[in-house]
């Protein structure tokens, strides 16, 4: 019983969805079932998720990254034009990319904290910004190969395993980084940037520094989307358009897994289950026939349906059952205390949900 | 002590005429008169796409939502309205008729996936712009359609310098400038966005205005494909996506002093953040800058120029009570029944005024 609660709450949602998918892709294609096919699967979904972790700690912290596309195909870009033909330079130019990342999240953060630029604005100008000095540097034709022993990172893995034949890297780079992302979300930093997104002032009031704690979010994002980046040079290759709407593809998948826009509430778990449901979601409408032109139109009513789903079903748990709170605080709303000091909040203090904050208010 | 209120329209257009000036100092370096009226009648021009897209934009963000569907529905409407024209002027009623049904259709469908299935903004018109980018997609394999030269006219005419399509623009601003002003929807506009459950709680019902400001904001949208389709004198099914409007117009919307948070902003800041992006344009055209380097540069001024005023902004609120605060009449009443309040709160409980007077 408790267990089929937990499934149709949004935090479960998502996992009930991607079981849906997967059973219909199985269908529909018995051999994805097959453990090598199932693994292809996941290499494809890595840079996707990845992104949608570190998507995940921007968006619980209330802000918003758009420029994680436009990095992934700058540091792709760098990748092509700095690593060449040479083996030799594979370390040297992905430390380069990490301080970069680094750098452009830093940057990101700081003028959202210490200029008190809405994220929106900063990441929107400094997707621009990347995208613009990246084409310029390379003079609009993105060249250039990176040696093998580079690419190999997305496109390579350990061949001849036992049951599932062949273990591809980006699996257990993926592995490493979500569990790193669990990891950072039970430390005290994680439990203090989900109270920043829920209540900024509180938290600030309480003693957090904010401005380095939201900082370190966006260093986060650029960084997973560097990761990201590195993946996708190798079975991708290099193309000015390689990382072209990623970000809102991460924010979707974030979205899917049942965190709140506005910041406050979410799994990290959630949001990658999210990344593997659209990926999914492309393979079922790739094999099922539907026609190509058409994808768009049968995706953008499923994000639509899945995110209105996991909002009633949120509304209607919160009425039925206010009592029962749930063992993961921070995720679900105990509602007895809850309402009343989140609608004390003026919408305008801080980044508090927007469609959300109604939603919830609204179900007592 | 008497300070200026510095409203944050002031700044947009402090920063706008620092825009003009260094522009117009930049541009006189290559041996060009930026004041020419050539050259005010392609800034106007610029002003007048973006713009209309921006005044839909400033009412959805007004209301707290987001509408990143404009660019498909300024392509579809192109589309539409091209090929329901077919080269005949006489159809030009019916198709603009069409065209701008269509929008409100969607803009009602946005609305109503914000407000009644309670979708976040920026997901329901994501995924409503990947909707209508499907339909594209099924439809049109390419250009279509073809507008009369009458049609056309709308968008290659002018009043002197000015363009009749930037009279047209600057027309609606100063609707929805009334409709925000002075009409009910506008004030619930402003309520909604600035917080639902207050607004709820008030009296106001919260759902109307935000479908209507989805309507007119998809509305206006239509009428920026419309027009462009009277430049192009073909319908598109890329036209919109191509220019990057739905963020350019947020951004356009933002610079303009309204808050991305809901209920507060003007329409005429809008209008100037407009103005920023079209004159930066033309000074870049003019300079012959690289068309790469161009978005680098349009991505630092839209942070710096925001940067500039945000602190202030949001930090400075207009007073709700007292002189310069909402004037209904009560303030004279409220001070004059002051000091028996003051005095019947201190019988009740003497600490909880000491804590509300240390706030």
């Amino acid at each position: 019983m408790n267990a089929l609660r937990t499934l149709v709450s949004p935090r479960g949602a998502v996992f009930l969805l991607l079981v849906l998918r997967l059973v219909t892709v199985t269908i529909l294609n018995p051999s994805f079932a097959e453990p090598g096919q199932f693994m292809r699967y996941i290499q494809r979904v890595a840079p996707v998720a990845i992104i949608a972790i570190g998507q995940y700690f921007v968006i619980i912290a209330g802000e918003f990254d758009l420029s994680q596309g436009s990095l992934i195909t700058a540091q792709v870009i760098i990748a092509g034009n700095l690593v060449g033909q040479d083996d030799a330079r594979t370390i040297p130019v992905l430390l380069l990319m990490l301080v970069f990342g680094v750098l452009v999240g830093l940057v990101n953060g700081l003028i959202t904290t210490l200029l008190q630029v809405p994220s929106f604005i900063v990441t929107l100008g400094m997707m621009l910004a990347l995208l613009g000095g990246v084409m310029w540097w390379t003079g609009g034709a993105a060249t250039g190969n990176p040696a093998d022993s580079f690419r190999q990172i997305g496109r390579g893995g350990i061949r001849d395993l036992p049951v599932i034949d062949f273990l591809p890297f980006s699996v257990l780079v993926l592995a490493g980084w979500l569990a790193l992302g669990i990891w950072l979300t039970r430390r005290p930093y994680g439990k203090v940037l989900i109270a920043l997104g829920d209540n900024r002032r509180a938290t600030r009031y309480a003693g957090a520094r904010s401005w380095w704690i939201t900082t370190r979010a966006f260093i986060i994002s650029s960084v997973s989307a560097t990761v990201s980046g590195v993946l996708l040079v190798g079975y991708a290759g290099v193309h000015p358009s390689v990382g072209r709407g990623y970000e809102f593809i991460a924010i979707t998948a974030v979205v899917l897994g049942g965190v709140v826009l506005g910041g406050g509430r979410g799994w990290i778990v959630a949001a990658a289950a999210g990344a593997f449901v659209l990926e999914a979601l492309f393979l079922v409408l790739n094999i099922s026939g539907v026609p190509s032109s058409l994808r768009d139109a049968v995706q953008g009513a499923i994000i639509i349906a899945a995110v209105a789903y996991s909002g009633v079903v949120f509304r209607s748990r919160r009425r039925a059952a206010p009592a029962s709170a749930s063992p993961d605080p921070g995720k679900e709303p105990d509602a007895p205390a809850r309402p009343p000091a989140r609608t004390s909040a003026p919408a305008a203090l801080g980044s508090e949900g927007v469609a959300e904050t109604r939603a919830e208010t609204r179900g007592d | 002590m008497k300070r200026v209120r510095i409203d944050s329209t002031v700044i947009v257009l402090g920063i706008l005429l620092l825009t003009i000036a260094v522009g117009a100092v930049l541009v006189s370096t290559v041996g060009r008169s930026f004041f020419s009226a050539g050259n005010i009648r392609d800034i106007l021009t610029g002003m007048s796409v973006l713009g209309l897209v921006a005044i839909g934009q400033t009412l959805v963000i007004l209301g707290a939502s987001l509408d990143l569907s404009v660019t498909y529905v300024m392509s579809l409407s192109s589309l539409l309205a091209a090929t329901t024209m077919a080269g005949n002027p006489g159809n030009i009623p019916w198709a603009v008729t069409l065209t701008l049904l269509v929008c409100a259709g969607i803009g009602l469908a946005n609305g109503l996936i914000v407000t009644v299935l309670k979708v976040n903004g920026f997901i329901a018109t994501l995924g409503v712009g990947l909707i209508l980018q499907g339909v594209l997609n099924t439809n049109f394999q390419g250009s279509a359609g073809a507008v009369p030269w009458d049609f056309q006219l709308i968008g290659a005419t002018g009043i002197g310098p000015v363009p009749l399509s930037t009279l047209i623009m600057i027309a609606l601003a100063v609707a929805v400038w009334f409709l925000l002003g002075r009409t009910r929807t506008g004030a619930h506009l402003f309520a909604v966005g600035g917080d639902p459950e207050v607004a709820r709680l008030s009296g106001v019902r919260t759902r109307p205005p935000l479908i209507a400001a989805h309507v007119m904001c998809s509305l206006f949208a239509g009428l920026a494909g419309l027009l462009l389709a009277s430049r192009l004198g073909v319908g598109s099914p890329t036209v919109g996506q191509q220019g990057g409007y739905a963020l350019l117009s947020i951004a356009a919307v933002v610079l303009g002093g309204t808050l991305l948070l809901g209920g507060r902003g003007s329409i005429w800041g809008t209008i100037g953040g407009v103005a920023i992006f079209a004159v930066l344009d033309n000074v870049m055209s003019v300079m012959q800058v690289n068309p790469f380097l161009k978005d680098v540069v349009r991505g630092v001024v839209i942070v710096a120029a925001v940067a500039v005023y945000s602190r202030r902004a949001i930090v400075r609120r207009r007073s709700r009570f007292g002189p310069g605060g909402t004037r209904t009449g009560g303030d004279a009443a409220a001070i004059a029944a002051a000091p028996a309040m003051a005095a019947a709160s201190a019988a009740l409980d003497p600490t909880t005024t000491t804590e509300g007077g240390a706030r």
